[in-house]
């Protein structure tokens, strides 16, 4: 287990990480809170579309897609 | 129905509903999106519905009327959202019902495969309210992932009924009717869990909430008012102030208060953001403290066929090719599948239209009124019904079959890089398939995409696929010039081009985005969090009859009723005659250099030009044109069409540009007017009428050219 934070985006495909900080703010964090991404929230990254971006992830129970800039602010551990 | 301003409030949310509150009792239905919340609401309400807009927003809403042992009740369909945190329209719309509306109960729909995610819009309605029903609907589906839900569990801690439904097949509707009715007329006490936050919160809200009271006498939980309050939720003050007439945002004291409770928070190192956080997290935690024990799923690994399914559709190798296969045997089977009835159509419509004209000439009408109704109405009519009806009632079907098997977010998901690229947004992708259908349908779906900038990106370029009053006049053209060949090959080879046709149409959308984002609506791409719901076992007849009534019927409807005065107008057009020439001739004489330019001639671009009101009408219009100046007499066949279109000089290339000027010209009379209401500006409609126009002016003229430069003819 890694102590280290690597952004979301850069989590491969297959793997779970531990949501441990958000970057974005104002409407765009508002909108990560609302899919239930708060601290200590497991993501795991599930599919890339063709064309490399956007991964959708397993959150909370559903299937979210996000985009690489977006998905980029937030931090998660792996493990 | 209850118009007057009878009530005190100042813009009390049920005048502008129109709801008569004395007979009725009011049930607000919330719910996240994709969860089954307007099959619930179908199901209650069958066909006593109607919709119509939130006040002040452009979301709409779908009201319906059920009773329920002897009692009625009126249902309000509140917009889907995730959240009451007015993050949106939809949200803010959602909300204002639920505090303003006084509605009698909510039910709250969720999702049972999901439920835990589901219970953060409970948790939050049951802030505002506490007459509160849960509705776990998708119970067959969580079923079948072997997800086990304890109710009475939910129930207890939730402190308000839970009842578990398949609203799809009926299961469990008349149990949810009879909690609504015990909570609605107050037969059952509900004790709503109340949220406690975070002691500083608290705390910085208790400071206020004696400042609130004799504000809001108690027409809304001051404990509630008080968190939105520290939250500067200025779109909830507002709406205070024009629902109840309440001023909290001129209100010193109130105001003073609140900047003294947020330095208390600030004292503490919580800011606006880590407000927001807390309040958020507190939410999450409860609602996974809720399910704890209450929700257990048997089999972990239950969305495993999902993913496999996924893993297929959206690889890297596959995903576009399945996605083009798709189209392309959607189109081929509504090509082979309306063939047969088209003709069957057209032949018991020309026969009727023989016993009319007998009709007619038995009682001796003058023959400019067997040409007015027999030969313009009639005839108008009969083209459309018999060209659009049955691949209509086979396309949409099939349509909404891939709606509701969830596979449409996947074509979102698989085109969003491409969209991004153009600077826009990948629910645009979404919207450009329900223009398919009806572009006025894409344009209103346009809401779904939140960036303003985005939105009139997709709103402006959704014309560019062709909608279903556009396919039967290209699968007629592809049929006649391109597709020669016989047999199953020429429904194959007139699938193929149509797909091509159809590429042709995501091409100009993606390089006429790209091109709005470098020039009038420049911008960078924002954020976008696309959820791909589970696959669901659709319900064939559900669809069958949905697709039928709602989009079928609705859109043969339109078009019949634009193409009945159009006939009319169009056949006296083509039949009064100034000089030696009909005045459509006249008309078409003067397009003719122009409509030359681009590969059409003067009747075609007239066509295009009368059929504003709908483009079915195109094709018929360039026939009774034709016919009228013409020596044929008779036209029962796509072959005799075809000798017609030839003796009128047609060739490939007046075909091809004919199919490239109906996929890029201004859109219809419905989809601009749709335009006007969505964008609320002239500017943009303006806009949204020229750009595809120029560019189909642009390419048609271009092709054209090059091909008679190049010899070919």
């Amino acid at each position: 287990m890694s102590q280290e934070f690597i952004p979301l985006s850069k989590l491969p495909v297959g793997q779970k990480g531990r949501v441990a900080m958000l970057v974005a703010e104002g409407a765009l964090r508002r909108r990560m809170l609302d899919l239930g991404l708060i601290i200590g929230t497991v993501v795991e990254a599930l599919l890339k579309s063709p064309a490399g971006d956007p991964v959708a992830y397993a959150i909370r129970g559903a299937v979210i897609a996000l985009r690489s800039e977006d998905a980029g602010k937030i931090l998660v551990q792996i493990g | 129905m209850g118009l007057t301003l009878q009530s005190a409030g100042i813009n009390a949310m049920e005048n502008i509903l129109r709801i008569n509150r004395e007979d009725v009792t009011v049930i607000a239905l919330a719910g996240n999106p994709n969860v089954g919340k307007s099959t619930v609401f179908n199901s209650l309400t069958g066909l006593k519905q109607h919709t119509g807009n939130w006040p002040g927003k452009t979301v709409s809403n779908a009201q319906g009327r059920y009773k329920h042992k002897g009692k009625e009740y009126v249902l309000i369909d509140l917009p889907g959202t995730y959240s009451l945190m007015a993050n949106s329209a939809e949200e803010e719309a959602a909300r204002d019902f639920l505090c303003f509306g006084n509605p009698d109960a909510v039910v709250v729909v969720t999702d049972a495969t999901c439920i835990e995610r589901n219970l953060n819009l409970v948790l939050q309605t049951m802030e505002i309210t506490d007459r509160v029903v849960v509705c776990v609907n998708l119970l067959d589906e969580a079923e079948r992932k072997k997800i086990h839900i304890d109710f009475k569990a939910l129930s207890v801690r939730l402190g308000v009924p839970v009842v578990g439904t398949s609203a799809r097949s009926g299961k469990g509707l008349s149990e949810l009717m009879d909690a609504v009715d015990a909570v609605s007329l107050a037969r059952i006490r509900t004790n709503p869990v109340k949220l406690t936050y975070d002691e500083p919160i608290e705390k910085a809200a208790a400071l206020l909430e004696p400042v609130l009271e004799p504000l809001l006498e108690g027409k809304i939980s001051a404990h509630w008012t008080a968190l939105k309050l520290l939250d500067a939720d200025t779109s909830m003050l507002k709406s205070l102030e024009v629902y109840l007439g309440i001023d909290i945002l001129s209100n010193a004291t109130a105001l003073e208060t609140a900047a003294r409770a947020r330095t208390v928070l600030l004292n503490e190192g919580i800011d606006a953001d880590a407000l927001r956080d807390r309040i958020v997290s507190r939410i999450v935690r409860h609602a996974e403290e809720i399910c704890a024990n209450a929700v257990r799923f048997g089999n972990l690994n239950y969305k495993d066929f999902d993913r496999r399914i996924d893993k297929v559709i959206t690889s890297k190798v596959f995903g576009l090719p399945i996605m083009l296969l798709m189209l392309g045997v959607i189109f081929w089977i509504t090509l082979i599948g309306a063939n047969y009835p088209s003709s069957l159509l057209s032949d018991g419509l020309f026969w009727l239209q023989d016993r009319l004209t007998d009709l007619f000439i038995f009682v001796g009408a003058p023959s400019w009124l067997h040409g007015v109704i027999v030969l313009g109405m009639y005839r108008t009519l009969a083209w459309v019904v018999a060209v659009m009806l049955p691949p209509m009632a086979i396309f949409f079907p099939l349509f909404t079959l891939l709606e509701d098997l969830g596979y449409l977010p996947r074509v979102a998901f698989n085109l969003d890089k491409y969209f991004k690229r153009a600077c826009a947004c990948g629910k645009q992708a979404l919207t450009m398939c329900m223009g398919f259908g009806c572009n006025a349908a894409g344009v209103a779906g346009c809401r779904i995409i939140e960036s303003p900038r985005e939105r009139l990106i997709a709103t402006i370029t959704n014309s560019f696929v062709p909608c279903n009053g556009r396919f039967p006049t290209l699968i007629a053209v592809i049929s006649m010039f391109f597709a020669t060949a016989t047999g199953i090959f020429q429904s194959l080879i007139s699938a193929f081009v149509l797909v091509g046709v159809i590429l042709l149409g995501i091409l100009m959308t993606l390089i006429v985005s790209k091109l709005l984002s470098k020039t009038v609506l420049k911008g960078i791409p924002s954020s976008f969090a696309l959820e791909l719901p589970p696959y669901r076992k659709p319900k064939i007849g559900r669809i069958i009859v949905r697709s039928i009534l709602d989009r079928t019927l609705f859109v043969l409807g339109r078009a019949v009723s634009v193409a009945a005065p159009a006939g009319v107008v169009i056949w006296c057009l083509a039949n009064i005659t100034v000089g030696d020439m009909s005045l459509l001739a006249h008309a078409a004489m003067f397009l003719d250099p122009f409509a030359k330019v681009i590969g059409l001639d003067g009747f075609i671009l007239m066509a295009f030009i009368l059929g504003f009101p709908a483009n079915e009408i195109v094709v018929p219009i360039i026939i009774m044109s034709y016919m009228a100046t013409g020596s044929i007499a008779e036209l029962n066949s796509l072959e005799q069409l075809h000798m017609l279109l030839v003796s009128h000089g047609w060739t490939w290339l007046t075909a091809l540009c004919m199919m490239l000027f109906s996929l890029m010209h201004w859109p219809c009379g419905t989809t601009c007017w749709t335009i006007k209401k969505e964008t609320q500006s002239w500017k943009w409609t303006a806009v949204s009428f020229l750009v595809p126009t120029v560019c189909g002016i642009a390419v048609c003229s271009a092709v054209s050219n090059a091909a008679q430069l190049l010899g070919f003819k």
